[in-house]
């Protein structure tokens, strides 16, 4: 009886390791946002690009929908998604908020005298210590939200074509 | 006099022991944030763009007089539990925390039965 426990405990220890380490080895550990989606953002202070004021929540329950796009003059990628972005501008539902990130003003200046500017509003986060309620660790990284500032999809680099659509479906349903 | 100097120390000692408690340890919380632009790196050992900005965010929130614990958990919020090296105690890690435990336990079991039943014969 005894060594039939015994047998017992060891089969059901090594079915439980290799258990784990076949669940273990095939989850995905590369870092997404997924969890994000679905979330409300909240306790956002931002500061505006040119002017003294603060940009709240509050202003993002004004949009029906608002697309929160992190960029910098120095960010390559950046100008990649610029003409998608320039695109998205022409969207009457959706408000483009642009935050320029660890970036110095005459140069976001003249990025954006140079490619256009897509943004209704612009904020800056000289330090990214802002960008960091965002859950955001590299830039160009977008957050697509809603009225009720729920999290829709978070686009980390560049917008593409076919995340334009999807924004594009979103906003005219 | 010597129960003056003995007091003296023992409320010395408290004190002590009071402002190791209250202190935080900024390079014990980084090292236990992941940098998640790195390859096997943590914030502390990391000098990128993103483990820099991390580390201002601690700071300031120590600053604020946040404790270790809320400071894990505002950083779980925005970047997932993937942002912590020690993973929290929930009914999805649960498993992690108790295996060791289990495995423990059952290992004496089995060495108990195995010792019980080498002394029957």
């Amino acid at each position: 009886m005894q060594k039939k426990i015994i047998k017992f405990s060891i089969i059901l220890l090594i079915i439980f390791i290799i258990g784990v380490f076949f669940i273990g080895l095939n989850k995905n550990s590369i870092y997404d946002t997924k969890d994000l989606v679905g979330q409300k953002i909240t306790n956002i202070q931002l500061k505006h690009f040119s002017e003294d004021i603060i940009i709240t929540e509050k202003d993002f329950k004004k949009n029906d929908f608002t697309l929160i796009n992190f960029w910098a003059s120095w960010c390559g990628p950046c100008r990649d998604e610029h003409p998608l972005l320039l695109e998205l501008k022409k969207e009457k539902k959706l408000k483009l908020l642009g935050v320029n990130f660890k970036d110095k003003k005459v140069n976001a200046i003249g990025f954006l005298n140079d490619l256009g500017n897509p943004y209704d509003d612009l904020a800056k986060d000289e330090l990214g210590k802002l960008s960091v309620n965002f859950g955001i660790y590299g830039i160009p990284e977008s957050i697509l939200i809603n009225k009720d500032l729920e999290i829709l999809k978070k686009f980390i680099g560049p917008i593409s074509k076919d995340d334009y659509k999807y924004i594009i479906n979103i906003v005219r349903k | 006099m010597r129960v003056k100097i003995i007091f003296f120390f023992v409320i010395l000692n408290l004190n002590m022991a009071n402002a190791e408690t209250n202190s935080i340890d900024i390079n014990k919380i980084l090292k236990n944030l992941r940098c998640l632009i790195c390859q096997g790196q943590s914030v502390a050992d990391s000098n990128s763009e993103f483990a820099q900005t991390i580390k201002l965010v601690v700071k300031d929130q120590i600053d604020d007089g946040k404790s270790e614990k809320q400071i894990y958990k505002f950083l779980i919020e925005k970047y997932g539990e993937w942002i912590v090296y020690k993973p929290p105690f929930n009914k999805v890690n649960f498993v992690l925390w108790l295996f060791p435990y289990l495995t423990f336990v059952i290992g004496g079991v089995i060495i108990f039965l195995f010792m019980k039943k080498r002394d029957n014969h």
